[in-house]
């Protein structure tokens, strides 16, 4: 346990000592970004409040991409689910106004909740009625949600005013903010509790052997009289309304209308989230506030010194490219002598 | 009123063939990859860093076919560092393949900013001429469509003639296919299971690099943001519908074209809201991997070999 965890730790040393060649040789200093980043992430309550605020929406698509992969399929479309569960909890804090606040939450989250499940239930369909793998349908149906709700804003829910918007949600559809003036709102609650109760479904409940059952052997998970069918269909379901409650938390908690792009791309990191959190919900947690703190350290970075914020998905993708092969990883250690780790 | 005259016309058909030209690339490296049992989702980031790579080759050597070939080699690179994280180290194939993704996205979007200072979009380079092929190009109806383009069309299309060769009528392609299919075996017979992996993964990413180069060189002259679009994911799509098979896989590659050359016309022509017109190829390819194809067998089971 130790050393893996150990193994997660370098392959994110590594991944910034390869940003910082790679901001050295552009021409900024390494040392300059990572501090400016570090502060903006870290630095007083505000950006602590910014930096877990972005945590929230990749925790919950970390918890979809886990959902799935412990069933044996990739959802790597929570994005295209985040965006449809956003839409859906718009509508509906949008038209169901002068219901109370407590009913009228409760029913905009199970809008994005069902609408993200639907976005996952059609590739999970397809797969087990027509064998389209979900890795190709997922990720195309993401370009669909994203055009969709451009679509939407644009036209029959476009606000008045040159902006793609919907009109911002009454007061009553709002989740409360959490360590003002910050976006940190009470969706950070929400995914503590999927946090948990991923952990719970996943380990304790008998689903849960089913869908790691079918994750481990789909073929001997079949003879034991598992219906890996319904298994998948359901993995997927939960999978893309996990991500659509991620989607529907940023609404109600952070924008308060749905914007036009507002998600700058949280689905696509849930995967390397759920990856270094070493797949289990609550290592999921704390990478999303590593990859929550690259994403608003790098806001303050790119202001402060003027390097490029796209730094911050380069250092994504290394981190991702090294810990997908954890035996690189111990074939370095062993070869630089700490053989002790690398068994 | 617009007819059907002028949405249906051999210039669609000429921008089809040309649509199809950058899928039918990538999905020829997605042939490679997945005959030897290496599933490359990566097509995707290596086309685009290719079609990043093209664009600054071009701008700082002002020769567009310089371009080719440094799009041609980082994407063998990409290739093979695929190949080492899943054949070498056994890492998932999946996850290198979305690394490579994301890898891409970033790196291009960062580098873009360093380079041009713009993200969405870089300078104008010149690109790839087109050139007419003599006696077809006066040809009718065929003349229109086939007869001029860069040539990085008309390569494509050897390619795909060349790969059906190298695969199935030479004793090399039946290597690479018993490396797929039964690497146990093909051990056994004495080929070297991990080299001849490596060869088609580095392969398939130079495959998906001459697509990326199309794309930035070919099709525009300049590098935009993201500008591969999921092609390389719909390049899979093509080949499975063409069930692993050059050939099969360029044609539904040209489908795939088709539907691309039809969603910009549409756009064009302002029939319909464009996001609605821009999810067209999306949903096709969903479409296809569903219902026409039916279910299609992988020549591989995908699992990293160890050598017993």
């Amino acid at each position: 346990m130790v050393k893996a965890v150990f193994v997660q730790i370098l392959a994110i040393l590594l991944a910034f000592v390869t940003g910082a060649i790679v901001l050295s040789l552009t021409g900024y200093s390494p040392t300059l970004a990572y501090s400016a980043m570090y502060r903006g992430a870290f630095g007083n309550m505000y950006s602590i409040g910014q930096t877990l605020a972005k945590a929230t929406p990749i925790t919950f698509t970390a918890l979809a991409f886990l959902f799935a992969f412990k069933s044996g399929l990739f959802n790597i479309g929570a994005e295209g689910q985040l965006i449809i569960g956003a839409m859906a909890s718009a509508v509906v804090g949008i038209s169901f106004n002068g219901l109370p606040a407590p009913a009228h939450i409760a029913l905009a989250l199970l809008a994005g909740a069902v609408a993200g499940g639907l976005w996952g239930f059609i590739p999970a369909f397809l797969r087990a009625k027509y064998g389209a793998h979900e890795v190709i349908t997922t990720m195309m149906l993401s370009y669909v949600a994203i055009y969709l709700t451009s679509y939407m804003v644009n036209y029959p829910l476009k606000a008045p005013g040159w902006v793609a918007q919907t009109v911002p949600i009454p007061e009553s559809a709002r989740l409360p903010r959490i360590l003002s003036p910050s976006q940190l709102s009470a969706s950070l609650y929400l995914v503590v509790l999927l946090v948990v109760l991923t952990e719970y479904v996943l380990r304790r409940t008998v689903l849960g052997f089913e869908l790691r059952a079918t994750g481990l052997n789909p073929d001997a998970a079949e003879n034991a009289g598992i219906n890996v069918n319904r298994g998948m269909i359901l993995a997927l379901v939960i999978s893309g309304a996990i991500a659509g409650l991620g989607g529907s938390g940023e609404i109600l908690g952070v924008h308060r209308r749905f914007i036009d792009g507002f998600s700058p791309g949280y689905g696509w990191d849930g995967l390397a989230v759920a990856l270094v959190g070493g797949l289990n919900p609550v290592g999921a947690f704390f990478a999303a506030i590593l990859f929550g703190a690259l994403r608003s350290g790098g806001m303050v970075m790119t202001r402060v010194t003027g390097v490029p914020l796209d730094i911050v998905f380069l250092l994504q993708a290394l981190v991702i490219l090294f810990v997908a092969a954890p035996k690189m990883i111990r074939t370095l250690l062993k070869r630089s002598g700490l053989k002790w780790l690398g068994s | 009123m617009v007819g059907i005259i002028d949405i249906i016309n051999v210039g669609l058909f000429a921008a089809a063939l040309r649509m199809a030209t950058p899928i039918a690339y990538a999905s020829l490296g997605g042939i490679f990859s997945e005959r030897v049992g290496v599933m490359n989702i990566g097509l995707e980031g290596m086309m685009l860093l290719s079609a990043f790579t093209g664009v600054a080759v071009t701008y700082y050597t002002a020769n567009p076919w310089l371009g080719v070939l440094g799009a041609v080699l980082v994407g063998g690179l990409m290739g093979f560092f695929h190949a080492l994280l899943t054949v070498k180290f056994s890492g998932d194939q999946v996850v290198s393949g979305a690394g490579i993704n994301l890898f891409a996205m970033g790196f291009t979007a960062y580098m873009s900013q360093v380079l041009w200072g713009s993200r969405g979009a870089s300078e104008s380079v010149s690109g790839l001429k087109p050139i007419s092929i003599p006696i077809l190009k006066d040809l009718p109806v065929i003349g229109p469509i086939l007869g001029t383009h860069t040539p990085l069309v008309y390569i494509m299309l050897l390619t795909v003639v060349l790969s059906y060769i190298l695969l199935f009528r030479t004793p090399l392609g039946l290597r690479i296919r018993a490396v797929g299919e039964h690497p146990t075996a093909a051990d056994t017979a004495g080929i070297d299971v991990h080299r001849v992996k490596y060869i088609c993964v580095t392969l398939s990413g130079m495959f998906a690099g001459l697509g990326g180069a199309f794309m930035s060189l070919g099709h525009l002259s300049l590098f935009t943001y993201g500008m591969t679009g999921g092609r390389g994911f719909i390049a899979m799509a093509a080949m499975i519908f063409g069930k692993w098979m050059p050939v099969g896989a360029f044609g539904a590659s040209l489908l795939f074209g088709f539907s691309d050359a039809l969603q910009m016309r549409l756009q064009s022509l302002g029939l319909l809201p464009p996001q609605i017109i821009l999810t067209i190829p999306y949903v096709l390819t969903v479409a296809v991997l569903s219902g026409v194809v039916g279910r299609a067998k992988a020549p591989s089971d995908y699992k990293p070999y160890e050598k017993g």
